[in-house]
This record gives C-alpha cells, structure tokens and sequence, in this order.
C-alpha cells in the first residue's frame, strides 16, 4: 500500500471540462474542492454531470482539459497509485452476482494484493461489519438490493482506501435499507474516511453531508454547508394555525406593524407568512395576534429546503430539471 | 507479477461460474455427442470414398469435430464480457489496481481449460463409438495443442467485439454468420479432396483447417512433424494478431467512458 501522505483536500478538481462523441457537453468547468474527513454531496439531477465527474475522479475517464487530485494524488499522471488509494461504488453494482459475498470480497481483496491470513481476516471483519456474515456462502443473485449494496460497499472498502466514492448510493433502495445505509456512511466519515457521494435526493444530502455542491449543467452552481445554502435564502416560511377563521382584513390590520413578517397569506384557519428569521419574528406577531383577539392554535417555523436552494441557483425546481433531461 | 497472479484469479471466477451452471455444461456437451452420435453414424459409409485415409468414419470425425468444438466455445467468450461490462463488474475491476491485460487473459486461460476438458470428455466418447488411433498420447497432445491455439484467436476477437459492440445479439450473430461457414468450408466432416476447387482454396486459409489438418496429422500413424508445427505457428500468428486486437479494443473502450 502506498505511503500515506497527509492532504488538505481529499479531492481536488479545476476547470474539468468533457464533451462527449455524441456532442453532449457533460461537464462545463467543474472546480471542486473535498476538506479531507468529510462528507461531501454532489447534488444534482441525472445528466448535470455528478456521473462523469465520478468516473474522471476514479480514473475510469478523462477529462478532455483540466486537472484534478483526488488523496493528493494526480488522477491523470498517477492513475494506479490513484486507484490504491480509492474505494468506489458505482451506480451499477460491481457484484458478480454468480460468485458468493465472501468469494466477491476476496477476489477483491486479492486484485489489491492483500493475501494470507491478512485477508481472510479483512473479509470477515468487513463481513461482520455489513452484517453479511449470514449470508456470506450465498450467490450474491441471491441478495436483497440492500444486501447487494452493503456488500459493493464493503468491496470497495477492502484495501482501507483514503477516500470513497460513492455514486447515488442508496438509489433503488427500499426506505428502511436507506436509513440504514446512511447510518453506515456516517459511520465510516466519523472513522476518518473521506466520502464523495453523488445524490439526486435533497433529503440524502441534507442527511449525510457537510458539505454540499449543487450542479447544473456541468458546473457547480452553488457550493457550501446545507445551512448556509438554505440560509441565502431570505427567510423562513412560518404556518400559523388559527383557532377560529378569520377574515384577511382581520389578519392585515393586526399584522402590519410587524415589521419582520411579510408576504401574508391566508386561507381558512392557516395563514402564511415570510420572515427574516422565523424565530424572532413569532413573539411580536403572536402579541399582535392577541391585541386583535385572534386565537392562535399552533404556530411552525419552516427553514427553506434544499428544493428552495435549488430552484434558486438554476431557475428550475429538482422536478423539472429530472423531467428535462429524460425527454 | 500481478499480471500472471491476476490472471489466474480472473479465471478461477469464470471457472467458478461455470460450475455453479451444471446444465450449461450439459447442454454444450450435447451438440458435439450429437455430431458424433448421430451424423458419425448417418455417413458412416462416406469413407468409401476416395480420399479419407481411413476406413473408419467415426475415426475421422471426432478430431474434426473437437477442433469445432473449441472453436464454437471460444466464439461465445465475449458473451461473459458483455454480462460484467452491463452489471458494472468490468468498471469494478476497472477502479482497483488489476494489470489491465489480465482481464482478457483471466478469460484466455479459462478458455483453454475449459477446451481441454471438452476435448477429453468428446475424445473419450469418439473411442466409445469406436475411433483408434496410431499417433497416441502425442497424437492427443497435438490436437489438445490444435484446439486451444484455435481458440485463442477466436476468443480474443470475441472479446475485442464484445468490447466494441457491447450486444449480445451481436456476438450471437457474430458466431453464427461467421464461424458456421468457417465449419463447412473444412475438412471437419469430409476429406478435403472432396471439396470444390475453390472451397479447397478457401479452406486452405481457414484457420480451423490448420487445427483440424495438425490434429489429424499427429493421430496418424506417421505424422509429418515440420507440416504440424507449420499449422500450428500460423495459428499462433493469427491467436497473436487477436490478442492484439482485443488490447485494442479494451484501451478503445477505455477512452470511450
């Protein structure tokens, strides 16, 4: 196994540029930048480009101009020593669905030069670990697609690679194997491990990353925190549950000295409102409230989602965007 | 190093494949026990006439219909191909550290194990039905030789298609439009001085024709050692122009991702 080197970035990537045969401009000047031990989510719809960035960061492709290290180590001079140092769980599983888990992992093993009684002990750690212990004599064909997936995980984890790539993993999974795969993926993060996962759920990146880059049409469109994402937004949504109806004129009369709230709507018993800060805003709209006689029954403060944040940067919801691209 | 351990550790896992599918063993076994069964039995007679230097039809045949064998076998090699290029297996080992020429390899060796085997299990079934041979143990070594430097060639282009049309419809196709013409334009299962002129012309640039002619040779009494060897390094030129094709077609692949 090659020397561990300390870096400051698990992945870096400038200006990434790829034009498909077929003309497809897939990606447009990609930069970036992976803080080394966290989890970063490239988000986006299918087509913006999360693929091919994988396949360039993992050596499967090149980029037609641009440069990138991934563990400090250039993917374009240095491939090999790249891929010593790399897990990888594509889209489509990587599992020989004829050979069992156990034989799937040690031929894995063996392909990264571990042998002996270190790998055999490897597979079964990592076995043990997904779970899979059980099942470990089966034919992978056998598995449940979250079986399958644990075990591509744990294929891809069998050289104690320094960073790991996943791309859209918890795709085509079952709500319950989600959950647990993404208390997996915290797992190995707190363990030091450096994880890329692409995503086109806004949950999943909300869940899992600390860090976020939104991509669109093959560059990044927005990068940071999901917090501090969110937070450009301006304003929280507040919902306000009222005890009895009440008439807009009611409503306006009570609420324009709030100068925080904006944006009343009301229909029925629920009105609507924007503020700068949800939190602060609700004790003097409530005291207003009471000083015009309206009853309140509940009040929810709402931050922006990541949907929002989305819908800001490329001009299109998550829906369209997906719809666009399968046309 | 890692090139010869990674190849065999390519191979164990198609081995590994293929004895977990019983039935597929039988069913490419039944082909070939069908050719001899039923057709060395149909033309049994056939060596009456001129030109078969034997008076044994079954004895005939079954080298002939080894060699076909092997050649059938090596076209569907790219079939596996296809299935880890579709199920993402081939970008699996593709991201790990493996000597990129054991990939086509790993299958190679798999290939002439497996020929060898069939080789031995439908040369067993020739004596069975009644074919001798003068050459002996050398005799069957040369056409085990034959079968596998057949196979190669035609396996690493089976491979170098799979890589370039990623469709099985097309190897399938392949096989059929390609190899069933190269079979009866052979001696496989009559003499070649039977044959039309110009299919004695096209014959004697078909590689299973060297295969057939080095295995019969050496099974016969007197076998013509420099016309063996000559056979046989043609079709070791030709299993190298393959191989060659097929590390083409795999960078080729590699640069299209």
């Amino acid at each position: 196994m090659s020397n561990p080197e300390p870096f400051q970035f698990a992945i870096e990537a400038n200006d990434l540029r790829k034009t498909y045969r077929n003309n497809v401009k897939a990606l447009d000047g990609l930069n970036l930048r992976v803080a080394s031990g966290s989890i970063f989510a490239l988000l986006g719809p299918n087509g913006a480009g999360k693929s091919t960035t994988i396949k360039i960061l993992t050596t499967l492709s090149r980029p037609d101009s641009g440069e990138a290290r991934v563990a400090g180590i250039d993917v374009l001079r240095d491939p090999q020593r790249v891929r010593r140092s790399i897990g990888c769980v594509a889209q489509k599983p990587g599992v020989d669905d004829e050979c069992t888990g156990h034989e799937n992992l040690t031929l894995q093993g063996q392909l990264h030069g571990l042998h002996g009684s270190e790998l055999r002990q490897r597979v079964d750690s990592l076995l043990d670990r997904f779970s899979l212990t059980n099942a470990a004599s089966r034919v992978a064909r056998t598995y449940s697609g979250g079986m399958k997936r644990k075990l591509d995980i744990a294929m891809g984890l069998i050289h104690h690679p320094r960073v790991l790539f996943l791309d859209e993993p918890t795709t085509g999974l079952d709500p319950e194997a989600r959950a647990e795969l993404w208390v997996e993926i915290s797992r190995l993060s707190s363990e030091g491990l450096s994880i890329l996962l692409t995503t086109h759920y806004l949950e999943e990146a909300d869940r899992l990353a600390q860090s976020i880059a939104i991509i669109d049409r093959g560059r990044v469109v927005a990068e940071g925190t999901a917090e501090a994402l969110k937070g450009e937004l301006r304003g929280d949504s507040l919902e306000i549950e009222l005890a009895e109806p009440t008439s807009e004129a009611t409503i306006n009369s009570a609420l324009q000295n709030v100068a925080m709230l904006s944006e009343f709507q009301i229909a029925a018993k629920t009105l609507h409102a924007r503020a700068e800060h949800g939190a602060t805003a609700v004790p003097p709209m409530l005291v207003a409230l009471e000083a015009a006689g309206v009853k309140v029954a509940s009040v929810k403060v709402a931050r922006p989602t990541l949907d929002d944040v989305y819908l800001r940067h490329t001009g299109k919801t998550f829906q369209q965007a997906e719809a666009q691209v399968n046309q | 190093m890692n090139f010869v351990s990674h190849s065999w550790f390519l191979t164990l896992r198609v081995l590994r494949h293929l004895m977990r599918q019983p039935w597929y063993i039988a069913l490419t076994l039944i082909q070939p026990i069908i050719w001899l069964g039923l057709y060395g039995q149909l033309f049994k007679r056939v060596v009456e006439l001129p030109g078969f230097q034997t008076n044994s039809y079954i004895s005939f045949l079954t080298p002939g219909v080894i060699i076909m064998s092997a050649l059938f076998g090596s076209g569907w090699t790219g079939m596996g191909v296809i299935l880890d290029l579709d199920r993402g297996v081939m970008d699996r080992f593709l991201v790990s550290p493996v000597s990129r020429p054991a990939i086509i390899l790993g299958r190679l060796v798999y290939l002439a194990i497996v020929t060898v085997v069939q080789s031995l299990i439908l040369f067993s079934m020739g004596y069975v039905l009644g074919a001798r041979y003068a050459g002996g143990a050398a005799g069957i070594f040369v056409l085990l030789i034959a079968a596998i430097s057949l196979g190669l060639p035609f396996g690493a282009l089976s491979i170098a298609m799979a890589l370039m049309v990623r469709k099985q419809e097309s190897v399938i196709g392949a096989v059929n439009f390609i190899l069933l013409p190269l079979t009866f334009m052979s001696p496989v299962f009559i003499a070649s001085t039977l044959m039309p002129g110009w299919m004695i012309t096209a014959a004697r640039l078909n590689p299973l024709n060297w295969a057939v002619e080095a295995g019969r040779v050496a099974l016969s009494g007197q076998p013509d050692w420099p016309l063996i060897l000559l056979r046989l390094a043609s079709l070791w030129s030709f299993a190298l122009i393959g191989i060659w094709l097929a590390t083409r077609a795999f960078r080729a692949y590699q640069r299209s991702a």
